[in-house]
C-alpha cells in the first residue's frame, strides 16, 4: 500500500516535470532555450516515471529492462539535444557571415 | 465502471486521426515528415493497446524508424546543394513544381477506394466471431515454433512472407537503378558527444536485433522487426561516414539483397515431394528450416533497408552524371 503511494506520487511527479517541458517547448523565445526545457525537464520526468514504475515491477528482469529502457532514452535525448544545438548554432553562424 | 483505459484509447484514436490529418495539410515538407514519425509512434502504441504486439514492434521499427529516416533522406536529397548550410536552406521548402491537381485527385480517389474497399470488408466480416485463433492454435504443434504470429508469417502463410520479401528486393534493385554515383557529400562534422553515443549504442542495437530475431519464435518478434533494429546500424553507420559504400562492395552488398529470398524460396522448393506440397515443411525439421529461414531474411532485410537508406549503387560515375541536380 505504503509502495504504491510511493510509486504512484513519483509518476505524477515525473509527469509534472513532461508537463512543465512541453510548456518550455512552447512558451520559450528561441531554439536553444526550448531544446533546454526539453532535455532537461523530460530527462527528470522519465526518470521519476521510471524509477516508479520499478517499485511496481515483478521482477528484476523487469527493472533490469525499465532500467535499460530509461539508460538508453537519457542517452540519446542528450545527443540529439546537442546535435541539434551544434546544427543550429552552424547555421546561426554562418546566416551571420 | 468503465474501463479505466477508454479515456487513453480515445484520447489515442483522436490524436492519431488528427496527426495523420495534420501530416497531409501542414504546408513544410519537413514539419510533415516529423508529424508522421510521431504518427507511426502514437500507431504502435494503438497497435498495443489492440493486443497486437508484433504489428506495434513493425509499426515502431520499419513504418516510423526506417520510413521516417528514408523520407528525411529524400528531402535531403531533394534540398540538397553542395555547398554550406546556408545555400542549403535557400532552396525552397516546397517543390519548385507543384504537383498538378489532377494528380492529387487520382491519389485521393485511389486512397478513397481503399477505404471503401476496407469499410465494405469490415462491414462484411462477422462481428464479434471467433476469428482464426482457434484454429491457430490448434496447428501451432505442427509449426515447429511457440509464437502463433510467427507460425503464421513463416509456416502457414509463408508464400505471403516471402512475396513480401521480394517486394524489398525489388525496391532495392529499382533503386540501383536510378541512381549511381559515389558519395560526394563532404564527411558530415560529429562531435566526440556523437561518437561516443555510437561506442555505446550500436553493440546495443545489434543487440536488440538479434534478441528480437531469436525472441520470434516464442513471443512476439521476428525478423521484419529484427531487420529493421539492425538497418538501424547501417544507417547511423552510413549518416557518420564510419562506412563508406565501395564500388568493391557491390558484389557483397547483391549476395546480401538475395540471399534471404534465394534461401527462403529454395527452402520452399527443395521441401517438396515425398508427399509434400511446396512451402509444407517436414515436422521435424520445421524449427530449423523457419530459424535459417528468418535469420537469413533478416540479414537480408538489414542490408536492403540500409542500402534503401544510401539510395544509390555506389559506382564511379563522371561528377556532371552524379549530380542530378545541378
Amino acid at each position: 500500500m505504503m509502495l504504491d503511494l510511493i510509486a504512484a506520487s513519483l509518476v505524477v511527479f515525473g509527469t509534472v516535470f513532461f508537463i512543465a517541458g512541453t510548456v518550455g517547448l512552447l512558451r520559450f523565445p528561441d531554439i536553444y532555450c526550448r531544446l533546454h526545457a526539453l532535455t532537461k525537464a523530460d530527462g527528470l520526468g522519465l526518470a521519476l516515471v521510471a524509477l516508479g514504475m520499478t517499485l511496481k515491477a515483478e521482477s528484476f528482469g523487469e527493472v533490469f529492462r525499465i532500467v535499460l529502457i530509461w539508460f538508453f532514452v537519457a542517452l540519446a535525448s542528450a545527443t540529439c539535444g546537442h546535435l541539434i544545438a551544434a546544427y543550429a548554432r552552424q547555421a546561426d553562424r554562418e546566416g551571420k557571415a | 465502471m468503465t474501463d479505466p483505459f477508454l479515456i487513453l484509447d480515445l484520447l489515442l484514436a483522436g490524436a492519431v486521426i488528427a496527426l495523420a490529418v495534420a501530416t497531409l495539410t501542414v504546408r513544410d515538407l519537413f514539419a510533415a515528415i516529423v508529424l508522421f514519425i510521431v504518427l507511426g509512434l502514437l500507431s504502435a502504441l494503438a497497435w498495443v493497446r489492440l493486443s497486437a504486439p508484433d504489428v506495434a514492434l513493425a509499426e515502431a521499427a520499419i513504418g516510423t524508424g526506417v520510413t521516417g529516416a528514408l523520407l528525411l533522406k529524400t528531402l535531403h536529397h531533394l534540398r540538397y546543394v553542395a555547398g554550406t548550410l546556408g545555400e542549403q536552406t535557400a532552396h525552397g521548402v516546397t517543390p519548385v513544381t507543384p504537383v498538378p491537381m489532377s494528380v492529387i485527385w487520382a491519389n485521393a480517389a485511389f486512397c478513397g477506394l481503399i477505404t471503401l474497399g476496407l469499410a465494405i470488408a469490415f462491414l462484411d466480416a462477422p462481428l464479434g466471431g471467433p476469428g482464426f485463433d482457434a484454429l491457430v492454435a490448434d496447428a501451432i504443434p505442427a509449426s515447429g515454433v511457440d509464437h502463433g504470429v510467427t507460425a503464421v508469417l513463416l509456416n502457414f502463410r509463408s508464400y505471403d512472407t516471402l512475396m513480401e520479401v521480394v517486394v524489398l528486393l525489388a525496391a532495392v534493385i529499382a533503386v540501383w537503378q536510378i541512381e549511381r554515383g559515389l558519395s560526394e557529400a563532404p564527411s558530415p562534422d560529429l562531435s566526440v558527444i556523437w561518437q561516443g553515443f555510437a561506442r555505446l549504442t550500436l553493440p546495443a542495437i545489434v543487440v536488440v536485433g538479434t534478441y528480437l530475431l531469436w525472441k520470434g519464435s516464442e513471443a512476439p518478434g521476428g525478423a521484419f522487426q529484427g531487420g529493421a533494429v539492425l538497418a538501424a546500424v547501417g544507417i547511423l553507420l552510413l549518416l557518420s561516414r564510419l562506412y563508406v559504400p565501395r564500388p568493391a562492395h557491390r558484389a557483397l552488398a547483391r549476395w546480401g539483397f538475395v540471399l534471404g529470398t534465394g534461401v527462403f524460396a529454395g527452402v520452399a522448393l527443395l521441401v517438396t515431394g515425398g508427399g509434400r506440397v511446396t512451402f509444407e515443411y517436414p515436422p521435424e525439421h520445421a524449427k530449423t528450416l523457419i530459424l535459417l529461414i528468418e535469420g537469413l531474411v533478416t540479414v537480408s532485410i538489414a542490408v536492403t533497408l540500409a542500402a534503401l537508406f544510401h539510395g544509390r549503387e555506389p559506382v564511379a560515375v563522371r561528377a556532371k552524371e552524379a549530380r542530378h541536380d545541378a
